[in-house]
C-alpha cells in the first residue's frame, strides 16, 4: 500500500515535471509554431538566476517563481527582437539558429559562472510513507505544474488574451485582419514562453546541481513532449507528458532509470512514427 | 543527358590530382596526427553533405552512424583480434540500422520537423544506453561496453591478412585520405547516376516524383542506408586514430557539429562542407588550448550568423547558386558566339 | 462498346462526418476525353484523388478498377506505373531544376537511361518549350510552369492522362494552347479533365459527368449537359 503511494507519487512528479519544462516550449510551438533548441537553456538560467538571487539573500520561492521568469522572460525578449522574428515561418533555419544560441549561452554561462556546478538546498522537508522517505519538495514541483497548467488553460480559453493567442495559433492573417499586429503578438508570446521556461528552471534548481550543460537533459524532454503532443498547447503537453511520465517510472520502478528513459524515447518513436501530427492531431483534435 | 546537369558540375580532374599530390606530400612538412583527425571530420560531413543536400534529408541524429560505426569497429576488432572484418562491420552495421531506421521514418511519410526529432530520438536512446552499460554484464563476446568510459584498448588497422603489421602514423593518414578520396567519388558517381539524379529531383519535389511513378520511400531509405554507412566509416577511422571509444560519439555536441559544418560549407555542395569542417575543426582544437573564448560561444555564433544571413533559408540557396552558374554558361556561350562572329567577319572582310 | 479503362463501384470517401464522394459508380472508355465538372464543394477533386491513390484506407470504401484491375488501396507510384499520367491541381514541378532536367526525369522512368534524351527533345518541340529549356523552372511563368508539368505529364508516355484543372490561371491564348494539346494527346490516350472554366469545358465538346454534392448528377455529351436545366441550377449564378 505504501509503496503503491511511492510509485503514484513517483509517476506525479515526473508528469509534474514534464509539464514544467516543457510548458514554454509547448506555447511557443502551438502558437507559432517555432521549436526553440535554445529552450534547455532558457531553463538553465532561470536555474541560475535562481540561485545567484538565493546567494545574495533573498526569498528563495521569490526567486525562483518571480525573479528567474522575469530575467529570462526579458532574455527570451532580446532573443526574440535579435534573432528569431526574422526567421518566423522557416522552422528548420529557426530550429538551427536556436540550435546555435543555445552553444551560445552555454559558452557565455561557462565564462561567466565557469564549470563548476553550483547548488541551493531544497527549502522544503522530507516525510515519510510508512517505510519510505519522500522528497517534500517534489510535492511542490507537482503543485506549481498543476497551477501552471490551470492557469494557462484558464488564459487560453477564458481570457481576451487568451483569445488572441489562440486566433493566432490559427495563422498570422486571421489575427492581422482583426486588427491586431501579429509581430506584437509573436513577441510576446515568445517572451512568455521564455518566462515560463525560466519558471521551470527556478522550480528545478534546488533539485539538481546547476551546470551551464544541464539545458541538455531538459531539452530532449520538453522537446519530445510537445512535438508528440501535438499543437494542442496544453492538452497536447498534459497527453504526452502523462504517457512518458507513467512508462519512464514504470519501467524505472521495474528495471533501472536508465531503461525508464529509453523506454520513454522509444515510445516517442512509436508515437511519432504512428501519429505524424503528434497525439493531439489524432485525439483530442479540437482541444486548447 | 550527359556531363553537367542537375546542378552537378564536371569533376576537375586537375584539381583533384594537384590536391591529391600535396596532401601526399603534407607529411613531409608537418605532423600527421591533426590532419588525420581532420580528414575524418570532412568524411563525416560528406556523408550528411551528400544526404542533405542533394538528397534533401535533414536528419538531427547523424552523429548516430558515426558511433555505431565506431563502437562496431571497437567490439569486432576486441573478438576478432584482425581488423578486415571489423572494418567492414563498420560499415555495414551502420547501413543496416541506417536501412531500418530509414525505413520505418519514410515509409510512414515522416518528414521536415518530425524526421528531426526522430532521428535526434535515436541519438539519445544511443547516447542514454552506451552511458549505462558500465559493468562486467555488459558485453558482446569478449568486449566489454564500458558504459560511460567506453572501450579503451581495442586493436587497431592492420594490413588485410596479417595482425602483426599494424599500420599506424603517416601510414594511417595514407589509408585516411585515400577513403576521403574514395568516398568523394563515390558521392560525386552516385550524384551524376539516374539514382542521384532521381534523389535531387525527390529534394525538390517529392510528390511530383510520386506522380510520376517513382518510389519515393525506398530511394530516401537507400541513399540513407549509403550515408549512414559512409558516417560509419568515419566513425570506424574515428576510433582507430582516438584508439578509444566513448558515447561521447553519440552526443548531441557531435551531431550539432556535423550540421554546422554543412551549413556553413555550403549546402548542395560536397567540397564545402568538407573544407567547413577542416576549417571549423581546426577552429576548435585552437581555442581548446586555451580558456579564453569558448568553443561552444564561437560555434554558436557562427551558427546564428550563418542562419541569418542566408537570405530567404536553405533551398533557394542552391537554386541562387544554379542560376549564377546558368548565367556564367550563358555568358560564355555569347562569349564564343562573339567570338565566332567576329572571326565569320575577319574572314568577310577578307 | 470497347471494355472500361476506369471504373469505380460504389465509390465512397468520408472526412469526418462528411460524405464527399457518395457511393459511384464511374465508367470511362478507352481513348475517351471525358470532364468532370460540378461547383465547389461537389467532390470531384476527391473523386480524383481516390483515382490517383492520394485518397486511401480508413477514408475511402468501394473500388477502382483501372483497365480491370483493382487498385484499391495501392500508392500513388505503383498507381502511376500502370501507365498513367497525373497533373495535380496545384502545379508541382520541379522549381530548382530545369526544364529539361524536369522532362528528362520523367521521360528515364519509362524510356530507361539511353532513351530519356530523345523523349526529352520530342516533349520540348511538341510544346514549343526548347526555347526555354535550360531555364530554371521556378523562374518561368504560371502559364508556362502548367505546360511544363504537362510535359513531364506526357514524357513518360501514359495511355491514360488524368488532369486537375490544367486550364487555371491559363490567358486566352494558352488556353487554346491547351486545347490543341490535349486533342493531340486524345489521338493516343485516354483523357479525364477536371475543370472548372466553362468556356474550356465547352469548347472541348466531350463527355461530360457533372458532380453534386459528392455524388454523379448527370452524363452526357456536352451540348445536352451545359444546356440542362437541372446543371445550371446546381450551378446557381456560375456563368456557364
Amino acid at each position: 500500500m505504501d509503496y503503491a503511494a511511492i510509485v503514484v507519487l513517483e509517476i506525479l512528479y515526473m508528469i509534474g515535471f514534464l509539464a514544467l519544462i516543457s510548458a514554454g516550449l509547448a506555447i511557443v510551438f502551438g502558437m507559432m509554431r517555432v521549436i526553440n533548441l535554445a529552450h534547455g537553456e532558457f531553463v538553465m538560467l532561470g536555474g541560475y538566476a535562481t540561485i545567484a538571487a538565493a546567494k545574495a539573500g533573498i526569498n528563495i520561492y521569490f526567486a525562483m517563481l518571480v525573479i528567474a521568469p522575469i530575467v529570462v522572460g526579458i532574455i527570451g525578449l532580446i532573443v526574440e527582437r535579435l534573432i528569431v522574428r526574422f526567421l518566423y515561418g522557416r522552422m528548420i533555419d529557426i530550429m538551427l539558429a536556436t540550435w546555435g544560441l543555445s552553444l551560445l549561452l552555454i559558452g557565455l554561462v561557462t565564462l561567466i559562472f565557469g564549470n563548476t556546478p553550483v547548488s541551493v538546498p531544497t527549502p522544503i522537508p522530507g516525510y515519510r510513507i510508512g517505510h519510505y522517505q519522500m522528497g517534500g519538495y517534489n510535492l511542490f514541483v507537482i503543485a506549481v505544474a498543476a497551477v501552471l497548467m490551470c492557469a494557462m488553460w484558464f488564459v487560453l480559453r477564458y481570457t481576451r488574451v487568451g483569445l488572441i493567442a489562440r486566433g493566432t495559433m490559427q495563422g498570422r492573417d486571421v489575427v492581422a485582419s482583426l486588427g491586431y499586429n501579429p509581430s506584437t503578438i509573436f513577441m510576446l508570446t515568445f517572451t512568455v514562453g521564455a518566462a515560463l521556461s525560466g519558471l521551470a528552471g527556478g522550480v528545478m534548481a534546488p533539485l539538481t546541481g546547476l551546470l551551464p550543460s544541464i539545458g541538455g537533459a531538459y531539452i530532449a524532454k520538453a522537446f519530445i513532449t510537445v512535438i508528440t503532443g501535438g499543437a494542442a498547447v496544453i492538452a497536447g503537453t498534459l497527453s504526452t507528458a502523462g504517457l512518458f511520465g507513467a512508462v519512464d517510472q514504470l519501467v524505472s520502478f521495474a528495471s533501472t532509470p536508465v531503461l525508464g528513459e529509453i523506454a520513454m524515447l522509444a515510445l516517442a518513436l512509436v508515437l511519432l512514427r504512428l501519429m505524424p501530427q503528434g497525439v493531439t492531431g489524432q485525439f483530442f483534435r479540437n482541444s486548447t | 543527358m550527359t556531363g553537367a546537369a542537375f546542378g552537378i558540375g564536371r569533376i576537375h580532374w586537375q584539381w583533384l590530382a594537384a590536391l591529391a599530390v600535396l596532401l601526399a606530400a603534407l607529411p613531409l612538412v608537418s605532423e600527421t596526427n591533426t590532419p588525420i583527425l581532420l580528414a575524418v571530420w570532412a568524411l563525416f560531413a560528406l556523408s550528411l553533405a551528400l544526404m542533405w543536400g542533394f538528397a534533401g534529408i535533414l536528419s538531427f541524429g547523424h552523429a548516430a552512424y558515426f558511433g555505431l560505426g565506431a563502437y562496431t569497429y571497437a567490439i569486432a576488432s576486441v573478438n576478432i583480434g584482425e581488423s578486415t572484418v571489423p572494418v567492414l562491420l563498420a560499415l555495414l552495421v551502420p547501413a543496416l540500422v541506417a536501412a531500418i531506421i530509414g525505413a520505418m521514418m519514410f515509409y510512414g511519410r515522416i518528414s521536415d520537423v518530425y524526421l528531426g526529432v526522430m532521428t535526434l530520438v535515436v541519438t539519445l536512446i544511443l547516447n542514454r544506453f552506451m552511458n549505462a552499460t558500465a559493468g562486467d554484464a555488459y558485453k558482446i563476446g569478449n568486449a566489454r561496453l564500458g558504459g560511460f568510459n567506453g572501450i579503451p584498448a581495442f586493436p587497431t588497422l592492420n594490413v588485410p591478412g596479417d595482425p602483426k603489421m599494424e599500420i599506424y602514423g603517416t601510414a594511417y593518414y595514407y589509408v585516411v585520405i585515400a577513403c576521403l578520396f574514395i568516398a568523394y567519388l563515390v558521392a560525386r558517381w552516385i550524384l551524376s547516376s539516374a539514382f542521384g539524379r532521381t534523389l535531387i529531383g525527390i529534394r525538390e519535389n517529392e510528390i511530383r516524383m510520386e506522380l510520376l511513378g517513382y518510389n519515393v520511400p525506398a530511394y530516401k531509405t537507400a541513399i540513407f542506408s549509403v550515408c549512414g554507412a559512409m558516417a560509419g566509416l568515419s566513425g570506424c577511422l574515428f576510433a582507430n586514430w582516438a584508439e578509444i571509444v566513448t558515447p561521447s560519439v553519440f552526443s548531441l555536441g557531435t551531431t550539432a557539429e556535423v550540421l554546422i559544418w554543412v551549413i556553413v560549407g555550403g549546402l548542395g555542395t560536397l567540397i564545402g562542407p568538407m573544407i567547413a569542417a577542416v576549417a571549423l575543426g581546426s577552429l576548435k582544437l585552437e581555442l581548446g588550448h586555451q580558456t579564453l573564448v569558448d568553443n561552444s560561444l564561437v560555434l554558436g555564433a557562427i551558427l546564428i550568423l550563418v542562419v541569418l544571413l542566408i537570405p530567404r533559408g536553405f533551398a533557394p540557396s542552391f537554386t541562387l547558386w544554379r542560376q549564377r552558374l546558368a548565367q556564367a554558361q550563358v555568358h560564355r556561350r555569347q562569349a564564343r558566339g562573339t567570338r565566332r562572329r567576329r572571326i565569320a567577319l575577319q574572314d568577310v572582310k577578307q | 462498346m470497347s471494355e472500361p479503362v476506369v471504373e469505380t463501384q460504389e465509390l465512397a470517401v468520408r472526412f469526418g462526418g462528411v460524405l464527399a464522394v457518395d457511393h459511384v459508380n464511374f465508367v470511362l472508355r478507352e481513348r475517351e476525353l471525358r470532364c468532370l465538372i460540378g461547383p465547389n464543394g461537389a467532390g470531384k477533386s476527391t473523386f480524383f484523388k481516390s483515382l490517383t491513390g492520394q485518397i486511401r484506407g480508413a477514408n475511402a470504401s468501394g473500388r477502382v478498377l483501372i483497365r480491370g484491375q483493382d487498385t484499391s488501396g495501392w500508392s500513388t507510384h505503383q498507381i502511376v506505373r500502370l501507365g498513367i499520367g497525373i497533373k495535380t491541381q496545384v502545379p508541382s514541378v520541379m522549381n530548382g531544376l530545369t526544364v529539361a532536367e524536369n522532362l528528362w526525369l520523367s521521360a528515364r522512368r519509362t524510356a530507361g537511361h539511353d532513351g530519356a534524351d530523345a523523349v526529352v527533345e520530342e516533349i520540348l518541340s511538341e510544346l514549343e518549350l526548347s526555347a526555354i529549356a535550360r531555364r530554371l523552372v521556378g523562374e518561368l511563368a504560371h502559364g508556362q510552369r502548367q505546360l511544363v508539368e504537362i510535359g513531364t505529364v506526357l514524357a513518360n508516355k501514359p495511355w491514360l492522362v488524368l488532369l486537375d484543372e490544367p486550364a487555371a490561371g491559363l490567358t486566352n491564348v494558352e488556353t487554346e494552347r491547351l486545347i490543341a494539346i490535349i486533342r493531340r494527346i486524345n489521338q493516343t490516350a485516354t483523357l479525364i479533365v477536371v475543370d472548372h472554366d466553362m468556356h474550356f469545358v465547352r469548347t472541348l465538346d466531350s463527355l461530360i459527368t457533372v458532380f453534386h454534392q459528392g455524388a454523379i448528377l448527370l452524363e452526357g455529351h456536352a451540348e445536352k449537359v451545359l444546356t440542362d436545366p437541372s446543371v445550371r441550377e446546381v450551378y446557381l449564378g456560375n456563368r456557364a
